[in-house]
C-alpha cells in the first residue's frame, strides 16, 4: 500500500470555557484523541451528529486550529505551527455553505487568483489568470463566468467555485466539510460526480465530513464514526455499513431514512440526547443512551482497537472484537 | 369530503423587479387521519402554498384560488377575526427552525399556556395541568421543570418537541409540519418522525409533511405530492411513486439519490430550477428534461388522470403496465 499523505495520532483539542465570574474554568473536550490516515486518491469519511467534533477535526487538519496534543504529519513530516504558512498550501478546505464562503465583492476571477497571489509570488499576473481560467473549466464552469460576481450564481455553481478555489494551489489533501448538505438533491449529485472526477484526476486525498449517511456510503472508502469527540468505530465502507460493530453506529444507520417505502426495517430508538461535551460521562460516552449498557460500560472507557474494522465497545454487535479498557 | 381542499391556488409576490409567481395553480386534498408529504427542491413553492392556507404570507403576496376550504369552511371568504380563531386551534403548523420560531423572551411553559388561554379559555390551574400533560405526550422528560425553561436552555430536538406540543395543544384537525426535522440530527429526526406518526394514530388528525428528503417521505408518508417550480407535477401513493414514477422529474430525482446509485457516477439533472426571469413557455421542466421535444417547449401540459398520478406531462413514464392490463 502507498504511504499515507497525512497521518493523525491521538489528535486532541480541548477548549477552556469560562465558568463565569466566580465559576471555575472548565474544559470542553471537543476532540479527545482521534487517529486516522489519509491516502492519495482515497476518501476517508467522518460521520457523526452535531457536537461530535467533526468540524473541530477539520479545523485541526487544515491548520486553522492547533491541536492541544497529538501529532499530525504530512508526507511523514510532523506539522508544527511554525511551518503552518507553508504547509497550508497542501491542505485545503471546502466549506458547507457556498453562500457564506465567497466574498460577494470579488469577481470569480479574483477569488480564484487570491490564493496564488499570496502563496505563489513568483507567478506573473498573466500566469495567474491563465491558471484560474483553466481551473474554471476543470470544475465545469464556462469561461464567461470569470468576470462575474458570486451573487450571479446558483448554490451548485458557487460550490463549484469554492472547490476550484481550494484546488488552485494543487493541494494533496482536500477537506470537505459537509460539501453537499446545503444543496438540492438534483444539484448534489452533480457536485458529487465532480468530486469523484477531480479525485481520480489529481489523486487527491479527501477527508469527507458529513452527517448524511447515504452520501457517505456513496463516496467513502474508509469510514470513521465519531461520538462526543471520540472515534467509536472505524473500518472500510462496506464493513461498517453492512455489519456495524458499535451500537451507536448501528443506531445511526437504522435511523437514517431510506428512500424505499417497501424496505421495512426495525428502527433503533435511541433514548435521550447527546450529553454536553462539558460533562462527558466516565466510562463509555455512549453508555447513557445505549440499550445494552452494563456496569462495566459505566466504569471503564473502551478503547478503539487498532484493527481494520473495529469499535470502541466492550459488547460489540455483529461479532466484532470486544475492545480493551483504557488503563 | 376532504379536510382540506385546495383548488387552483396561485401565489404571486410583488418584487422590485416585477411579479414573481411562487405557486402556480396547485390543487391539493388532505383527508382526515392521513399523512400527505409535499416534496420539492428549494423554490418549488411547497412552503408558500401551505403558508397561504395558514394566512401567514407577507403583504407583498397575492393569493388567488378557486377554492380553499378547511373542514367545510371557506377560508377565502372568512374575515380575519374568524380566521384567527381557527388558526392555531383546528389548523396548526410547526416550522423548520425551532430555535427561531420560539420567543426567546418567554419560558416555553408561558408560550404553550398562551395558546391554551387564548383558544380554549382555560383557567390557570387547568392550563398548567394540560401543559404538563402535553409535554409528557411529546416525550419531554421532567415536564414540570422544563416548563420553566427558556428556549435557549433546551436543545434543538427538545425545542422541536415544544413546538409540536404547542401545535397539538388545542387538538388540531390538521397539522402542517414544514421541514420539521431538517435542522435536527438523524437519531433525533427518527424520534420526531415517530412522535408525529404516533400522534396521528392517537388523535386521527391529518398531517401534511413538507420536506425535501426522499428518505423521510418513503418512511413516513402515505401519499406524496411532488412540486416543481410552483406547480404540482405528480401525486401518487408512496409505494407506486417510488416504484413507477410517471413524471420525468420525479424519476430523475429518484435516480439522483446516492443510495440508488449502481456506479461511481450518479445520474444528474442538468440545469437549475427556473427562476423569475427564465420561466420557460411550455412545460416548466422541459429545459432539463431528456424526453422533451418541440411540443413540450411550446405548450403547457395539462394534468393527466389519477391513474397516471395527475402528472403534468405529455409523455408520462411507466405507462406500459396500464396499457397491457
Amino acid at each position: 500500500m502507498t504511504n499515507p499523505v497525512m497521518q493523525a495520532t491521538a489528535l486532541q483539542r480541548h477548549y477552556q470555557v469560562s465558568g463565569g465570574l466566580f465559576g471555575k474554568t472548565r474544559t470542553l473536550k471537543a476532540v479527545g484523541g482521534v487517529d486516522f490516515a489519509l491516502y492519495p486518491g482515497k476518501t476517508l469519511a467522518v460521520v457523526g451528529e452535531s457536537g461530535c467534533g467533526k468540524s473541530t477535526l477539520a479545523r485541526m487538519v487544515t491548520m486553522i486550529e492547533e491541536p492541544t496534543s497529538g501529532t499530525l504529519t504530512l508526507d511523514g513530516k510532523p506539522i508544527r505551527p511554525s511551518d503552518w504558512a507553508s504547509l497550508r498550501k497542501s491542505v485545503q478546505i471546502v466549506f458547507q455553505d457556498p453562500y457564506g464562503s465567497l466574498n460577494p465583492r470579488h469577481r470569480i476571477g479574483a477569488i480564484l487568483e487570491e490564493p496564488l497571489k499570496i502563496n505563489r509570488p513568483d507567478l506573473s499576473s498573466a500566469e495567474r489568470t491563465a491558471k484560474a481560467r483553466e481551473m474554471l473549466g476543470l470544475v465545469g464552469l464556462r469561461p464567461e463566468h470569470f468576470d462575474r460576481y458570486p451573487h450571479m450564481f446558483s448554490g451548485g455553481q458557487r460550490q463549484r467555485i469554492a472547490i476550484a478555489r481550494a484546488l488552485m494551489l494543487d493541494p494533496k489533501v482536500l477537506v470537505l466539510d459537509e460539501p453537499v448538505s446545503a444543496l438540492d438533491l438534483s444539484i448534489q449529485s452533480s457536485i458529487l460526480n465532480l468530486l469523484v472526477d477531480l479525485q481520480e484526476r489529481m489523486q487527491l486525498a479527501y477527508l469527507f465530513i458529513s452527517h448524511d449517511l447515504s452520501v457517505v456510503r456513496h463516496v467513502a472508502d474508509e469510514v470513521i464514526v465519531m461520538y462526543l469527540g471520540r472515534a467509536v468505530e472505524k473500518g472500510s465502507r462496506d464493513a461498517v455499513f453492512s455489519a456495524p460493530f458499535h451500537p451507536y453506529a448501528k443506531a445511526l444507520l437504522s435511523a437514517t431514512p431510506q428512500a424505499d417505502p417497501d424496505a421495512r426495517k426495525e428502527r433503533i430508538q435511541l433514548k435521550g440526547e447527546l450529553p454536553s461535551p462539558l460533562a462527558i460521562p466516565d466510562g463509555c460516552p455512549f453508555a447513557p443512551r445505549c440499550w445494552k449498557v452494563q456496569d462495566r460500560c459505566r466504569a471503564e472507557r473502551p478503547v478503539l482497537p487498532d484493527e481494520d474494522h473495529s469499535a470502541a465497545c466492550f459488547f460489540p454487535e455483529n461479532g466484532g472484537t470486544p475492545a480493551g479498557a483504557s488503563g | 369530503m376532504s379536510l382540506l381542499r385546495i383548488r387552483n391556488l396561485s401565489v404571486e409576490f410583488a418584487t422590485a423587479s416585477g411579479r414573481f409567481r411562487a405557486v402556480d395553480g396547485v390543487d391539493q386534498d388532505v383527508d382526515e387521519g392521513e399523512i400527505l408529504a409535499i416534496v420539492g427542491e428549494s423554490g418549488s413553492g411547497k412552503s408558500v402554498s401551505m403558508l397561504a392556507v395558514m394566512g401567514l404570507l407577507p403583504w407583498t403576496a397575492t393569493v388567488t384560488a378557486d377554492e380553499v376550504s378547511f373542514d367545510g369552511q371557506d377560508l377565502l371568504a372568512m374575515d380575519a377575526a374568524a380566521r384567527r380563531k381557527m388558526i392555531g386551534k383546528d389548523l396548526a403548523m410547526i416550522f423548520q427552525e425551532p430555535m427561531s420560531s420560539l420567543n426567546p423572551c418567554f419560558t416555553v411553559g408561558w408560550q404553550i399556556r398562551e395558546a391554551l388561554r387564548i383558544h380554549l379559555g382555560m383557567g390557570r390551574r387547568e392550563r398548567q395541568a394540560r401543559a404538563i400533560e402535553l409535554f409528557e405526550q411529546v416525550g419531554i422528560p421532567d415536564p414540570e421543570k422544563r416548563l420553566g425553561a427558556f428556549p435557549h436552555q433546551l436543545s434543538g430536538g427538545m425545542n422541536q418537541r415544544v413546538m409540536i406540543a404547542m401545535a397539538i395543544a388545542c387538538k388540531p384537525k390538521l397539522l402542517i409540519a414544514d421541514e420539521p426535522t431538517t435542522a435536527l440530527d438523524v437519531t433525533i429526526q427518527a424520534q420526531i418522525l415517530d412522535l408525529l406518526t404516533a400522534l396521528r394514530d392517537e388523535t386521527g388528525m391529518g398531517l401534511v409533511l413538507i420536506t425535501h428528503d426522499m428518505g423521510v417521505v418513503a418512511e413516513t408518508a402515505e401519499r406524496v405530492s411532488v412540486q416543481y417550480a410552483g406547480q404540482k407535477i405528480e401525486e401518487q401513493r408512496v409505494g407506486p411513486l417510488f416504484r413507477t414514477p410517471h413524471h420525468p422529474y420525479t424519476a430523475a430525482l429518484l435516480d439522483a439519490l446516492p443510495e440508488r446509485a449502481t456506479e461511481k457516477h450518479l445520474p444528474t439533472i442538468p440545469g437549475v430550477v427556473p427562476g423569475q426571469f427564465d420561466r420557460p413557455e411550455g412545460c416548466l421542466f422541459s429545459p432539463r428534461c431528456k424526453f422533451a421535444d418541440a411540443k413540450c417547449k411550446a405548450q403547457v401540459p395539462p394534468a393527466l388522470g389519477p391513474d397516471l398520478g395527475r402528472a403534468r406531462c405529455f409523455y408520462p413514464l411507466n405507462t406500459d403496465e396500464r396499457v397491457a392490463s
